[in-house]
């Protein structure tokens, strides 16, 4: 396929390799912000091909790891407890909750479903009028659209056994709360050309100029996130600090205006709390009050207290860039993918399962 | 099942003339109504001296070392481009066996059927059973038939167990691995996991995705009796795909591997079809495919050997057995980076994005 095989050149790959080598002259922090980016360079052997002066920091930007833990709980009793039909992206299954995973609820007989799209959840809904079905409607502004589409085109068919519980994320904020820790030691940023996709590259500019850090927009591929990283890293030499669009090939300046649209109309913008980081203002979306009967918080009782997180996880450490996985006592020991303490041990573009599995670690 | 093929079995197999249209608890009774449904077209459709004596168990002449393995299958949909749920449960174990170096000869066939099952269906599945034992070469000599209620079953259930004498030549076993070995593919990857996964996820391509299935004993025993002693380990990376099987015999042998992805086969339409749902090809099941360790010196000659074969014509060599890394299997990727290869916690599940 040509869209594939062009972007992951040996060839290219190399030159773009020597070029980094011969750009970087002292140390710099790169932080990609997306899980498809660390996702990409664990899977493409990347991290060890790059020149020892640059250190990747894998962000916070895996939706799976992100999502709070009683939202979960949330889930995982709305499935067993309200006997809902539960749908979800696949990866947010073997999250752990406070008590267990959805999928440990599937197999106590919960109806869990791992769909691709939330539109299929309406289908199903439209289907089964008998039952009540729930789309966890997970991700950052990338799923968004979908998830917000799928609540217009409920509405729009009279279908009222449909809902979402969303937990979405924002970028920019995430961004902004990283820098302003006063631990953090980021020198750059590949934001999430997925991301930027929907929401375009306006939104990047203040925190490039007030915060001084280069900020390069970039896609999934090898090629890309190599690019990506050379023009972070001459931006650095450089004394530069702006907003770059390595993914120019799929991502406007202004992003899609049909599909923000679409997320104004159902979402508004709101405090969101990041698993293993805390609240961050203005970071997520909820459900507009016009949309309310599609709020699975609001339509069902779901009042679940706020459990505490394994104290021995530090996954807003890792998340943060401030300690790698194999900093962190548990790694590899007590916490392990069949067995995640947090959850970036859970999905595979979270760093602790990221850097489990790049390590060669062996379960027995 | 390509409409040739089909056409084929229904002129040369027709579906008997039943007074029911759909399988029932009491076909599973061991009353009447199992009789009639055995007596319809099981034992005429499987037939052989064997089986035929219909005693509680089948008597065999087996003399020499014997292999003996047992698979189940649960496959849904039960029909899938490419096949049905009786071919893999055939093709399933006569693998398994031909794995061992050994030359399937018979099988137990063992149908849980959720009732509600309509008989056509059933009969479809006999037929395609009927001849994979054919192109295997296997007969089955015993069998049994359960009935669950609706609801605790997915259509259909099937266990197949067989037995067959190891070939004279073959020296099949984990131990037989030596520094150096290149690792052999029969063929292209991901192919039976993705047609399963796009019939499910209702995805459509310029051309369909048929499963691999289909029995590999013939192709195995070729190379077996032409290079023996140099075909060190066979095995089929069925469930778990090509990454699982290798690293199960790392972590077993305490061997390293270096696989490279450049020399992997797929097929286009697999790989955009993975790339589309977000799963790695290493980790998806194939039906129709082994992983041969052969000795450096002959691999080679293997490689031509197999690639004569219908089931080897895409056959590569993905990489050796190395001395460095023992009990871990590095891949280098497409642009050259290395990553350890590491079993799945669980089943594969798509990423969000």
């Amino acid at each position: 396929m040509k869209y594939l095989s062009e972007y992951r050149d040996p060839e290219l790959a190399k030159k773009y390799l020597e070029e980094i080598k011969n750009t970087v002259s002292r140390p710099w922090s790169i932080m990609e912000v997306c899980g498809g980016q660390t996702h990409s360079l664990v899977k493409n052997g990347i991290i060890e091909m790059l020149p020892d002066k640059i250190t990747m920091i894998h962000g916070p930007g895996c939706p799976v790891c992100v999502t709070p833990l009683n939202l979960i709980d949330k889930a995982v009793y709305l499935a067993l407890e309200k006997g809902v039909v539960l749908c979800s992206f696949g990866d947010m299954l073997r999250v752990p909750g406070s008590q267990k995973s959805l999928l440990e609820a599937k197999a106590e007989g919960a109806d869990v479903r791992v769909l691709y799209s939330p539109l299929e959840a309406v289908k199903i809904a439209e289907d089964n009028p008998d039952k009540e079905v729930v789309f966890f409607a997970v991700g950052f502004e990338t799923t968004a659209p979908a998830n917000a589409l799928s609540v217009v085109h409920a509405h729009r068919r009279g279908v009222k056994n449909y809902a979402i519980l969303a937990s979405h994320v924002l970028v920019p904020p995430a961004i902004k709360a990283v820098i302003d820790d006063e631990e953090s030691k980021i020198d750059g940023f590949l934001a999430a050309g997925h991301v930027c996709t929907i929401m375009g590259n306006t939104e990047y500019h203040p925190l490039s100029a007030t915060y001084k850090v280069p900020i390069v927009v970039t896609g999934f591929e090898p090629l890309d996130v190599l690019q990506g990283i050379l023009m972070v890293v001459r931006q650095l030499e450089q004394s530069r600090s702006q907003v770059e669009n390595q993914y120019a090939r799929i991502v406007r300046e202004e992003g899609n205006p049909d599909a923000q649209k679409i997320i104004n109309e159902v979402f508004e913008i709101r405090n969101q709390v990041w698993r293993g980081i805390g609240e961050i203002p203005d970071s997520g979306y909820a459900v507009r009050e016009k949309y309310a009967a599609y709020d699975a918080t609001k339509k069902f009782d779901v009042a679940i207290k706020e459990a505490p997180e394994n104290p021995l996880c530090i996954s807003g450490q890792i998340m943060k860039g401030i300690k790698k996985p194999f900093e962190c006592s548990q790694f590899g020991k007590t916490c392990k993918p069949t067995n995640p303490l947090g959850a970036p041990m859970v999905s595979s573009e979270g760093a602790c399962a990221a850097y489990y599995h790049f390590s060669g670690m062996v379960e027995a | 099942m390509s409409e040739n093929k089909k056409l084929r079995m229904q002129l040369q197999c027709p579906m008997p003339k039943l007074d029911f249209d759909v399988i029932t608890l009491g076909h599973g009774s061991g009353g009447v109504l199992t009789n009639k449904l055995l007596d319809s077209g099981v034992f005429d459709l499987l037939g052989n001296d064997i089986l035929d004596e219909r005693h509680d168990g089948a008597f065999l002449e087996l003399h020499g070392k014997t292999a003996f393995s047992t698979d189940s299958f649960l496959v849904s949909p039960i029909f899938f481009p490419g096949g049905n749920i009786g071919e893999l449960a055939v093709n399933g174990t006569v693998n398994d066996l031909a794995m061992c170096g050994a030359m399937p000869r018979y099988l137990s066939l063992s149908f849980i059927i959720e009732e509600g099952l309509p008989v056509k269906e059933f009969w479809e599945i006999l037929v395609a059973i009927k001849f994979a034992c054919e192109r295997a070469g296997v007969q089955v000599v015993t069998g049994d038939t359960k009935v669950v209620e609706k609801g605790k079953g997915d259509k259909l259930f099937i266990n197949t167990s067989g037995v067959g004498p190891i070939h004279p030549k073959a020296t099949i076993g984990a131990k037989n691995i030596q520094m150096g070995d290149r690792i052999i593919i029969s063929g292209n990857i991901a192919a039976h996991g993705m047609a399963i996964m796009s019939v499910r996820e209702g995805l459509e391509f310029d051309s369909e995705i048929r499963s691999d299935t289909t029995n590999l004993n013939h192709s195995v025993i070729g190379l077996i009796e032409k290079f023996g002693p140099d075909i060190h380990l066979l095995t089929d990376p069925t469930r778990g795909g090509v990454a699982t099987v290798l690293k199960e015999i790392a972590r077993s042998t305490g061997v390293g591997m270096d696989i490279f992805q450049k020399d992997l086969p797929i097929d286009d339409q697999v790989a955009n079809a993975c790339e589309l749902l977000g799963l790695d090809p290493l980790y998806v099941a194939n039906e129709g495919l082994f992983i041969a360790f052969v000795s450096e010196a002959r691999a080679d000659a293997v490689l031509a050997e197999l690639r004569k074969d219908e089931n080897g014509r895409n056959a590569q060599i993905i990489g050796s057995v190395v001395k460095e890394h023992p009990k871990q299997v590095i891949l280098e990727s497409a642009i050259g980076g290395k990553r350890v290869v590491n079993m799945l916690p669980g089943e594969q599940l798509p990423r969000i994005c």
